[in-house]
């Protein structure tokens, strides 16, 4: 039960994306396509939940019994980066077509504040190790969720008549705002 | 001139919110008052000055392949400093910004100025380049937060201008506001831009 209440949260209440604001580059950046999208949220999928284990790790057994808890941003940036490294290695090697869908996604993972803001939020909720793991993999849940939903939206914004000044930016914006807004009904159902 | 063009050139010609689209994630996250987004600005532009002094002065000394990480170490040691600091003697802010503080190192206005400018250019050119960044950064943050903070508790800077149980339009410090609000300013600075 706790551990749903977990997955529910993460998904919809407190959707990273749509109320947590963690991500948005991606969410902004490569939504053109539901299907770029849905390999985007498949790479995060990939890498958070691997980063949540090895940060957790760290920071059980490194960090806090040598007392250098401070360093946790540090290490985390260091440990995502060449986490995104291995992982692209080790998926060209062993598997060329799931290397051949995510890709070109994965450079970009570094640089997505979901994966470190996630990493971080778990050392603040002081999660056990299942529970970090499946609130990662919830987490990227949430955000390939709000990133596909957000997709299917602007390909149909793209047969809309949209007026000059908000042609571009503005009007993707507005877009994510009513999302958002859609996710508030979630509000209240975990405490 | 140049030094001119380089600190000004941050600020409307290229504002790494409005026109680059940079950073969103602060952006959208902690601007729910005015005090907040300045807040965070200034600590933006703290750590966008100094990484683009230091990754300037040591450029020579970082081989190409590894810049990146490189960069990032700069960039998560200044981080760590700025959110030590604030901890210590601005709890109650430290508090408010939570985890958008670390988030700071993977801010893409940083990382891109480093590669983009300070990897590139002098000493003096990259602080002045860092400091009209951040101002930009931190005009574009001030600006949202107080609109945010106006429409949506009828305050500016905590002093209320409305009656205490006037109704507001609370959506405005709520998520889905952060992205209409900014939807509009960015309307806006567009069609100032094309004017001018």
């Amino acid at each position: 039960m706790e551990y749903f209440l977990i997955i529910i949260s993460a998904v919809f209440v407190n959707n990273i994306i749509l109320s947590q604001f963690l991500g948005i580059c991606p969410f902004l950046g490569v939504s053109n396509k539901v299907s770029t999208s849905a390999g985007m949220g498949g790479a995060v999928l990939f890498v958070m939940t691997l980063a949540a284990i090895v940060t957790n790790l760290l920071y059980t057994f490194v960090l806090v019994p040598y007392d250098i808890v401070f360093m946790k941003t540090i290490v985390f940036i260091l440990v995502i980066a060449s986490l995104v490294q291995l992982v692209e290695i080790i998926l060209k090697k062993v598997a060329p077509p799931l290397y051949q869908a995510l890709g070109i996604f994965l450079p970009l993972i570094t640089t997505n504040c979901a994966v470190l803001g996630v990493a971080l939020l778990i050392t603040q909720k002081d999660f056990s190790l299942l529970e970090a793991v499946i609130f990662a993999a919830a987490n990227a849940a949430g955000f390939t969720l709000a990133i596909v939903l957000f997709a299917g939206l602007r390909e149909r914004l793209e047969l809309v008549d949209i007026p000059n000044g908000m042609k571009g930016v503005p009007v993707l914006l507005v877009t994510a705002g009513l999302l958002s807004l859609a996710f508030m009904g979630f509000a209240g159902i975990v405490k | 001139m140049t030094n001119l063009k380089n600190f000004t050139r941050g600020i409307i010609k290229e504002n790494p919110v409005f026109v680059l689209l940079l950073g969103m994630c602060p952006v959208l996250g902690v601007t729910t008052t005015a005090i907040n987004g300045i807040g965070m600005g200034l600590a933006t532009m703290f750590v966008l000055t100094m990484s683009n002094f230091v990754i300037s002065a040591v450029k020579r000394l970082i081989p190409a392949k590894v810049r990146i990480p490189c960069f990032i170490v700069v960039i998560a040691s200044f981080v760590t400093l700025v959110d030590m600091v604030m901890a210590a003697y601005m709890p109650a802010l430290h508090e408010q910004l939570g985890l958008f503080i670390p988030l700071i190192v993977v801010n893409c206005v940083i990382l891109g100025r480093a590669e983009a400018f300070a990897s590139k250019n002098g000493v003096f050119a990259s602080i002045l380049d860092g400091i009209g960044m951040g101002l930009g950064f931190t005009l574009a943050l001030a600006l949202l937060g107080s609109t945010r903070e106006i429409l949506g508790s009828g305050s500016l800077f905590d002093i209320k201008f409305v009656a205490e149980n006037a109704s507001t339009f609370l959506i405005f410090v709520m998520p889905p506001g952060a992205f209409i609000a900014l939807a509009y300013l960015i309307a806006i600075f567009n069609k100032v831009r094309s004017n001018a």
